[in-house]
Formats: structure tokens, C-alpha cells, sequence
């Protein structure tokens, strides 16, 4: 019992940074059918951003913030006006095959800008433990996932609790009908690509400590929140969220249960039997397309 | 525009230039192409390896060069993939190199070394994988220690020093651990002490938290860590959270300044053997770590060691032939051993076998307060 609610509370963990990288697939997605799959680079980037902040002499807090803004800045702001707006006129593949080039460059960037060795990253919180039915859980998880909850809420709150967040989903919904409702439907797009800035930047700053500050991090990262996207339904935040959290459970029960050498599988089975059972994901809802 | 670069390289193709065998017709230059993981997971093997390297290719170019004539190195980035890294053997090979410095990855040197073997072209490689060196090859050589040359160290220490009956295995689910992996249980089969636990974990992997709750519930005397570097490093994170008490043993991989540094502080009491280490109790290795720090400023990982070893080890070989003939260096190099008055360079006295795998000193660590601290020196296995 010690060892299973060790296993969940750090699946749990795990899964709700998957989940905040996961949101950020489903937000770009759905307001202007860009497919990121340089979304593991935009969460390996931001970490980086830190440590040079670090080492020019910034505070762990001071860093943080401006990981966050130039991520917001870069991964938001440049990223839609240098490489969406250009290409997505285009169609979707060429704006697809631009992202993968953009993952390879900002993986060697970080590489030899940076380090190709991995680098300590800070931890929100001192590593102690807390006992818990027995078992032993680090503080370190339980901060992680009190951050990725609280981040969770706040985008909940903002997207369906203001006007600004419901102008956002009307244009995510029907972009021309919010145009004629006099919603400016290119700025609430813009506004989904600086959240999503934001939302690696923090996936990041709970990611690192884990995994440490290393150019090939998203190599993982993103094909794990791709996956929990596509499983939880593509066109739904929260299945988004749900997609996440069953892959980092799943993960370390089956690791720990079933087998640890095929433990890399099984998402793949559940992404299949998903597709197979219900193409939308759990979550999502069908979307009709006419030609 | 296009027409006048046309030109240029017609050019410089009617003169040779911009061919690499150019580099080899010069009288004045060896072409000794380096394959290496600059990109991609490996990308801190082979970056180290590469330093290492150049440091000691500037070293002998600076003094002449070897037999009069400068090595030229050009670097072939396999991006930390076999397949690739074939496909830039097959690339050198068909400018006829001396030798073929690399790769690292044991997988990437599996697949390289038949391509390398049919073209007579000696190969010196990072990878310790024991298949390596167990194929008949004649044409491959280590300057680290292969795993059947490792494990029995470890395999003693874990039985006279540890006194364990029980041991668990983590190791990672690649050619270098699983060839780790199978020379370990062999060894302790032999030694009759019980592996109560195998468990394999991913390259890459981030989580171990599954992986300790499985060793940790097999309450082993020893637990013997066989992972790369920051898996190693990750893995003793969740060992110091769960609170293992085993004594967690390795290999090179477990008790480098690199994973003591990315553990932080949970690698303290990690115990193990060490083949290749700057903190080896040898004062040419003390100054080559300086060196290298001044030069690349990071600390040289066992790779670097490896890829300066390399270097040298090609030299002494060829300054003894007195000639340049890549078959003759094969015939040269098994059988030799070569000590540091013969060759400052090559640090300790190295013996290299009829399989081309390396015998010499190694080293027993400990860590103790964040630093490896060396407890015992053992001798070459063939002493």
C-alpha cells in the first residue's frame, strides 16, 4: 500500500507537468490549428533562460520571472510572428514540418550556447519527506503538483470565468462568426500563443529539478504531452489535463507492476485502443469537417 | 551567381582541394577522421572524447606531429545514432583514412566495426560493451576497459569488500548495460551470490521512483548500479528519497564528479570500481585533468581520458612501426604494452591484448562529502 500511493502521488506529479505542456498543445490547436512540435524544445528552452539568469548573478525567484517573461516573449511572441503567421498560410504540413525544424534548432542552440552536459536545476521547495499511510513522499512532488493544480485553476478561472477568456474560446470555436461579433479574433490568438509561452515556462521550472536542465529534454517531454493530448481529446483543455495525468500514472504503475523494460508501451496501448474505442480522446468532441 | 560557383568547385575539384583525401596525399599530414556523438543522448560522451582529443592532437602537432607529419582530424558527428554513424565510417573509409578515431556508444561501434574490418582500417573506440572485442575483430582497440574486464573487479569487491550474499541489478536497457548487466550476473553466479532483483530501466529515462520501490522491496545486501551518467545521477535522487540503506555500488558511470555534481549530495557513500578517473592517484593524470580544465574549462569525464589515451596510443604504435600502414598497426598494437616512460602521453602502463581490449591499473572509489575519493589502487588484472 506504502509503495503504490508512493508510485501515484509521483505519477501524479509527473503527469501534471505533462498536463500544463499537453494544455498548451490543445490551446495552439484549437485557436489556430498549429500542431507545436517544438513543444518539448519550448519546455527544455525556459530552463535555460534560468541558469543564464543565474549565473549573471540573479536570485533563483528573479531568474524564474524572467525565464517566464522571455519565454512569453520568445516562445510566444517571436514564435507566432516569425514562423505561424508566415507559413500557416500555407496550410498545416508546411507549418508542421517548420516546427520540427525549429525543435532541432533550439536543441542544438541550447547545446552549444549552453552545455551539452545536463545541469543542476533549483527545486521549488528543499528536498524533505513527508509520511504519508507509510509512505514516503518528497515535498518535492507535493510542490509540483500544488504549482501545477494551482496553474491548472488559474487557466480554467481566466478562460471561463472572463470576458476576455470567453472572446478567446468563441474564437476557438467559430474564428469568423467571434470576427462578426466584433471579437478581435487575431488577438485573442495571440494571446493563446504568449499563454502557452507561459505555461512551459512553468512546466519547466517544475520539470527540471526532475529531470535536469538538459538540451535533449524535449525529446521526451514532448512526445509525452503530444501523447496525453491526443488520448485525453486534442480539441479539449481539460482532456488535455486528464491525457497527462493518466500517463504519468500509468507510467510508474505499470513500470512497477506489470514490466519496467515495456513500461515505454504502454501509453502507446492506451493510445491505440483510444483511437481505436474513441478517435476524439476521452475527453474530446467529434469535429465535422465538410469539403 | 550560381554559374561562378559552378566554376569554383570544378576548380578546386581539378586540384584536389575538395576532396578529405587531399589531406591524406599531402606528405605532410596523416588523415585520422573522428566519428564521434556530438549531437543527440551522447552528446556529453562524445563531446568529452573530442576534447580529449584535440587536446592531444595539439600537443603532438605542436611538436612536430607524428613522424613528421601533422594529424588531421576532421569531425564526423554521428547524432548519436548507429545507423548514421555507419553511414560516416562508410564516408572516411572511402577516403582511405590511417586510422578511425570512434565512436563511443557501443551500439554505433557493433554496427561500424564489420566496415572497418573489411577495410583493414584499425579502429579505436569509446565502447566498452564486452561483444565489442568478442567478434574476432582485429581491427578494434579500447583504451578503456571492456566489461569483461570490469565486472570481475566489481564482482570481487562486492564479495570480499561488501561480504554480500544478495545483490540486486538496475542497469539500462542499451548495449553498454545490457553487455554490463549479463557479465555482472555471470560474475556473480560464479562468485554464488544470489541477484535477487534485475531491473532495466530506459536511456533517457527520468523517473525511477517505480524502479526503487522494486529494488528497495528486494532488500538486497548490495544494489549494483549500471545506468549511464545523468541516469545515474537521477537514480540516486529517488534512492536517497526512499531511503535506500544497501550499499549502492558501480562503475565509472556512478562515482564520476559529473553525476556526484548532479546528484547533490545524494551520491555521498556510493562505492564502486573506476577504470579511468582524473582523480586517479597518478600525477600524469592529475596534470592532463588540468590541463584539459584550462583548456575546455569543464572537468574530463572518463571519455575525455579515453579519446587522449587514443591519440597517444596511435602515435606510439606508429613511431615504432616508423611507417604509416594501417594493417601493420593492427599486427603492432596487440600484444603491446606501453608505459609512460616510453610515452608521457599515454599516463599509465597499458597492456593491449590479442582482442584489442586494454589491461592496466584500475581503481577502487568511494564518495565521500561530494568528491570521489580513491581507497585502493588494483593491479592489471594480468599481473
Amino acid at each position: 500500500m506504502a509503495s503504490f500511493v508512493q508510485l501515484v502521488v509521483s505519477g501524479l506529479a509527473t503527469g501534471a507537468i505533462y498536463a500544463l505542456i499537453a494544455v498548451g498543445f490543445t490551446l495552439l490547436w484549437q485557436t489556430s490549428q498549429t500542431i507545436n512540435f517544438a513543444q518539448g524544445e519550448f519546455v527544455m528552452l525556459p530552463a535555460f533562460f534560468i541558469l543564464a539568469s543565474m549565473n549573471l548573478g540573479a536570485p533563483f525567484w528573479l531568474a524564474a520571472l524572467i525565464g517566464i517573461a522571455l519565454s512569453i516573449l520568445v516562445l510566444g511572441l517571436l514564435f507566432k510572428l516569425v514562423i505561424v503567421d508566415p507559413m500557416l498560410k500555407h496550410g498545416v504540413l508546411p507549418l508542421v514540418i517548420s516546427t520540427i525544424a525549429l525543435s532541432l534548432f533550439l536543441k542544438e542552440s541550447a547545446k552549444d550556447f549552453y552545455s551539452s552536459q545536463a545541469q543542476p536545476f533549483p527545486a521549488l521547495v528543499p528536498s524533505t519527506d513527508v509520511h504519508v499511510f507509510g509512505a514516503v513522499v518528497s515535498t518535492q512532488s507535493l510542490a509540483v503538483l500544488a504549482v501545477a493544480i494551482a496553474t491548472v485553476v488559474a487557466l480554467h478561472l481566466l478562460l471561463n470565468k472572463t470576458r476576455l477568456g470567453r472572446c478567446m474560446q468563441a474564437t476557438a470555436q467559430n474564428p469568423t462568426l467571434a470576427r462578426i461579433l466584433g471579437i478581435p479574433v487575431r488577438r485573442m490568438v495571440l494571446y493563446t500563443f504568449l499563454i502557452n509561452g507561459a505555461l512551459v515556462a512553468i512546466a519547466s521550472i517544475l520539470i527540471s529539478p526532475i529531470y535536469l536542465a538538459k538540451f535533449t529534454n524535449g525529446e521526451t517531454l514532448g512526445m509525452a504531452a503530444f501523447l496525453a493530448a491526443i488520448i485525453g481529446g486534442f480539441n479539449q483543455v481539460r482532456g488535455a489535463i486528464l491525457g497527462g495525468v493518466i500517463l504519468g500514472v500509468l507510467d510508474n504503475l505499470s513500470a512497477a507492476y506489470i514490466s519496467s523494460q515495456y513500461r515505454g508501451a504502454f501509453p502507446l496501448l492506451i493510445l491505440i485502443a483510444v483511437i481505436l474505442l474513441r478517435p476524439q480522446g476521452l475527453l474530446g468532441r467529434i469535429e465535422e469537417r465538410t469539403v | 551567381m550560381l554559374r561562378s560557383g559552378l566554376y569554383v568547385s570544378l576548380v578546386a575539384a581539378a586540384l584536389g582541394v575538395a576532396s578529405p583525401a587531399f589531406a591524406q596525399s599531402t606528405p605532410t599530414s596523416v588523415y585520422i577522421p573522428a566519428i564521434l556523438e556530438l549531437s543527440g543522448p551522447g552528446a556529453v560522451s562524445g563531446t568529452n572524447f573530442r576534447d580529449g582529443m584535440l587536446l592531444a592532437i595539439d600537443e603532438i602537432n605542436a611538436k612536430g606531429g607524428i613522424l613528421g607529419r601533422k594529424i588531421d582530424t576532421p569531425l564526423l558527428d554521428t547524432q548519436s545514432d548507429a545507423s548514421i554513424s555507419r553511414a560516416q565510417v562508410q564516408k572516411v573509409l572511402d577516403n582511405k583514412p590511417y586510422v578511425i578515431l570512434g565512436p563511443v556508444f557501443s551500439g554505433s561501434v557493433l554496427v561500424d566495426m564489420a566496415l572497418t574490418q573489411k577495410a583493414e582500417i584499425p579502429e579505436i573506440v569509446g565502447g566498452e560493451a564486452a561483444a565489442i572485442t568478442q567478434k574476432n575483430n582485429p581491427y578494434v582497440f579500447r583504451t578503456s576497459f571492456g566489461q569483461q574486464f570490469s565486472m570481475p573487479k566489481i564482482a570481487n569487491y562486492i564479495r570480499d569488500g561488501i561480504k554480500a550474499k544478495t545483490v540486486a541489478v538496475l542497469w539500462v536497457n542499451n548495449d553498454f548495460g545490457k553487455g554490463g548487466r549479463d557479465n555482472f550476473i555471470k560474475e556473480m553466479a560464479s562468485r554464488n551470490i544470489k541477484v535477487v532483483a534485475d531491473v532495466s530501466t530506459e536511456s533517457g529515462q527520468a523517473d525511477f521512483s517505480a524502479d526503487v520501490v522494486k529494488i528497495k522491496a528486494a532488500n538486497a545486501d548490495a544494489i549494483f548500479v549500471y545506468t549511464n551518467e545523468e541516469e545515474s545521477a537521477r537514480f540516486l535522487r529517488e534512492a536517497k528519497k526512499q531511503g535506500i540503506k544497501s550499499p549502492l555500488i558501480g562503475e565509472t558511470t556512478l562515482l564520476g564528479q559529473k553525476v556526484i555534481d548532479l546528484a547533490e549530495g545524494a551520491a555521498d557513500g556510493v562505492r564502486g570500481h573506476v577504470g579511468l578517473t582524473v582523480d586517479a592517484p597518478n600525477p600524469a593524470v592529475k596534470e592532463f585533468a588540468e590541463r584539459f580544465k584550462k583548456r575546455f574549462n569543464y572537468v574530463c569525464d572518463h571519455n575525455g581520458i579515453k579519446g587522449y589515451l587514443a591519440v597517444y596510443f596511435i602515435k606510439y604504435v606508429t613511431e615504432k612501426m616508423g611507417k604509416f600502414d594501417s594493417k601493420a598497426f593492427a599486427q603492432t598494437a596487440h600484444g603491446l604494452t606501453i608505459t609512460p616512460k616510453q610515452e608521457p602521453g599515454i599516463l599509465m602502463e597499458a597492456t593491449w591484448d590479442q582482442n584489442g581490449d586494454i589491461d592496466r591499473e584500475s581503481f577502487l572509489g568511494e564518495v565521500v562529502n561530494g568528491k570521489q575519493k580513491i581507497v585502493e589502487t588494483l593491479p592489471k588484472l594480468g599481473k
